[in-house]
């Protein structure tokens, strides 16, 4: 029997299956923060439990973190009672990778994997987050669970699924040059609607994504939940085992050399057959934005937005409920919209690489007077790079500051909030109503398209060619 | 978990597609460490003004709407894997949602809360609007352990999937951690093999 990538990790991971019901699946690697685990340890000493397997656990406090002054006491006492339980927890339960506010491997929970070598090939991996799906760049089954679920991973290092459907999309072809990673993902959400994928795990393949970088791929699969995916994955190869190789958790010498052997192995068999197959050609995407409330309303930068007889009838009351919550009618162009806010961050973009396509575009240049930019580095490491590489200077000079790290304003827990019927390009992952703060209007994007839009405005961008989103070369 | 009996209601409608978890509870509320008082900010942003009195025009505070089943477009609790959203549903008082469509976290979610998530067509499901828009008092029943919901408006019936694991659970109120922990000698011995 010929397998998918998925098939052979789910395979390699089953404990047992209930008979006409789930399967149990043992998780190699759990990440933990302090907004979905404080009732799953609460569920633990109800009933008498430990930690089964605690060294398998990675705690970081990231989404209801303040990003400027980490090193005074949260102001909100709300807040500080979640991160203050938070650490609690890990101490009452003897976690040893406990890493809360201020310690040098905090940040976002998806970038803190990756960069420390927890997340490795062939992995299964878990966290309360549906961003979990960032993971599966390296070739792992990675997905968002719920706060039972977590319960369930602490008590028995275990948890109980339906197996899912597989989907391999195939992008052929290359992006154009000022395209990313972001884009492909929005474009191909956009395709697929924002449950177009729901009960499938998806594996990325083709020649676009094979060129990715490891930064790219973990875009992609970071935003496999916004079309309703299980997850999303990437086969590994050389550009994977390269990011993993001397990362402090990643394995060592010998270990390294078996582990190698196995994660060469790890690739859908040749005439492995997937329950869906679907094909896009690259070089058609241009930069993306959204001009809706669900991350499936996107459009290319230079286009028009839908007009109603272009939507579904029976969709057509809650596509205008979403226009007129943006202020957007139907077949108004983007690129006449006034912006007021720039987001840079996030675990779909607030990676090292998207920092240095950000500056490189705003080198040299300023940010727009009215424009209120938010830069937030996804981790202390990201931010460390930052600095040696030389970028902070540059963004400096642009009229930029850096924030501390955090999840920020893609889910607005914190003071970074816009404000009602603000407009925020965004390079997070969902432009919900009331994502970004009560009231507040989120355009996604790129790294690019943001840097663009803090300089220049988004009415002030002009496409050239339909491809790019001004003449200058960036990436 | 309570265990999950027959329910005969009228219902709530929401004919909104794509609710994501950001409608059904907004981030701001997720600070809480404990499970309870979401079910008082459900649809918190739909459902009242910016100085907390209630919106008149939304379905929650119209008193001719109320029930123990929601009934929602399509692709409901799409978005994050918070669990607060099935809290908020749970702890308003809703033991079954009807869609035509579920974000597949939600569904999870909402099982391990004694919260049964009931897919039905979408014809089925556009005839539970008409019968609630034509009367308030129209009712569902919604028998789990036959996996059958019927609009007693016009007497038409639809099965509906689940697996029969999970059925058992919420039949008996039991939940997966009390399973996985009963199989701690086949984690242990796949720990070995690995």
């Amino acid at each position: 029997m010929k397998k998918t990538l998925f098939d052979k990790i789910w395979d390699a991971h089953v404990v047992s299956e209930v008979a006409n019901g789930p399967t149990q699946l043992y998780i190699d690697r759990h990440f933990c923060h302090e907004v979905t685990s404080p009732q799953a340890f609460n569920g633990l000493r109800a009933r008498e439990l430990k930690v089964f397997r605690p060294e398998k656990t990675t705690m970081t406090a990231d989404h209801n973190t303040p990003t400027i002054n980490q090193d005074q006491p949260v102001k909100d006492p709300i807040s500080r009672n979640q991160l203050d339980t938070f650490a609690r927890n890990a101490a009452e339960f003897n976690m040893p990778l406990f890493y809360p506010l201020g310690h040098e491997k905090n940040g976002v929970v998806h970038i803190i994997g990756p960069e420390n070598g927890f997340t490795q090939p062939g992995m299964t991996i878990v966290c309360g987050d549906s961003h979990t799906s960032t993971h599966g760049a390296f070739g792992t089954i990675a997905f968002g669970i719920g706060t039972s679920e977590v319960e369930m991973v602490l008590a028995t290092q275990c948890i109980l699924q339906n197996r899912p459907k597989t989907m391999r999309i195939t992008f052929s072809g290359k992006l154009e040059k000022n395209v990313l990673a972001k884009d492909l993902a929005l474009y191909m959400i956009s395709k697929l609607t924002t449950g177009g994928a729901t009960g499938y795990f998806v594996e990325y393949a083709g020649e676009a994504i094979r060129n990715l970088s490891m930064e790219e791929r973990m875009t992609v699969c970071n935003l496999s939940i916004e079309m309703g995916a299980r997850g999303g994955l990437i086969a590994p190869d050389e550009t994977t085992f390269n990011y993993v190789k001397d990362r402090e958790f990643a394995p060592k010498g010998e270990e390294w050399d078996k582990k190698m052997e196995f994660w060469k192995t790890l690739k859908t068999d040749d005439d492995a057959v997937f329950d869906s197959e679907l094909v896009f050609d690259a070089s058609e995407i241009e930069p993306m934005v959204t001009y809706g409330t669900n991350p499936g309303m996107g459009m290319g930068i230079s286009g028009t937005i839908p007009t109603l007889d272009e939507i579904d009838e029976a969709g057509r009351i809650s596509y205008m409920k979403s226009l007129d919550y943006m202020g957007f009618k139907p077949g108004e162009k983007m690129l006449d919209k006034p912006v007021d806010y720039v987001f840079l961050g996030s675990c779909t973009n607030g990676r090292i690489e998207d920092f240095r396509i950000f500056a490189n575009y705003v080198k040299g240049k300023k940010k727009a007077d009215n424009i209120t930019a938010w830069l937030v580095p996804g981790s202390w490491q990201v931010e460390k790079q930052i600095r040696e590489e030389g970028l902070y200077e540059i963004l400096t000079e642009a009229g930029f500051q850096l924030r501390q790290p955090g999840c920020s304003a893609c889910l607005a827990m914190n003071d970074d909030k816009v404000p009602a019927g603000k407009y925020a390009v965004s390079t997070s992952n969902r432009n919900f109503e009331g994502r970004q703060g009560p009231g507040a209007r989120t355009i996604l994007a790129g790294p690019l398209v943001a840097a663009a839009a803090a300089v220049l405005g988004m009415n002030k961008l002009q496409p050239t060619g339909n491809r790019i989103v001004d003449n200058t070369t960036y990436h | 978990m309570e265990k999950f009996k027959t329910i005969i209601s009228s219902v709530v409608p929401l004919p909104i597609e794509n609710v994501d978890t950001d409608q059904i509870i907004p981030a701001r509320f997720l600070k809480a460490t404990d499970k309870n008082g979401f079910g008082d900010n459900l649809f918190a942003d739909w459902r009242y003004n910016k100085d907390g009195s209630p919106k008149q025009d939304f379905v929650l505070n119209n008193p001719k709407y109320s029930g123990e089943i929601l009934v929602a477009g399509k692709n409901f609790g799409s978005g994050s894997s918070r669990e607060h959203a099935a809290w908020a549903v749970a702890g308003y008082g809703f033991k079954v949602v009807v869609s035509s469509f579920f974000a597949d976290i939600f569904r999870n979610n909402a099982l391990n809360n004694g919260i049964l998530p009931v897919v039905v067509s979408p014809g089925f499901l556009a005839e539970i609007f008409e019968a609630v828009d034509a009367n308030p008092g129209n009712t569902l029943t919604v028998n789990l352990e036959e996996q059958k919901i019927t609009n007693n408006a016009t007497g038409k019936s639809e099965t509906f999937e689940i697996n029969s694991y999970k059925k058992e659970c919420l039949l008996k109120g039991l939940d997966d951690i009390d399973y996985l922990l009963s199989k701690k000698d086949l984690i242990e011995a796949y720990e070995k093999n690995k």
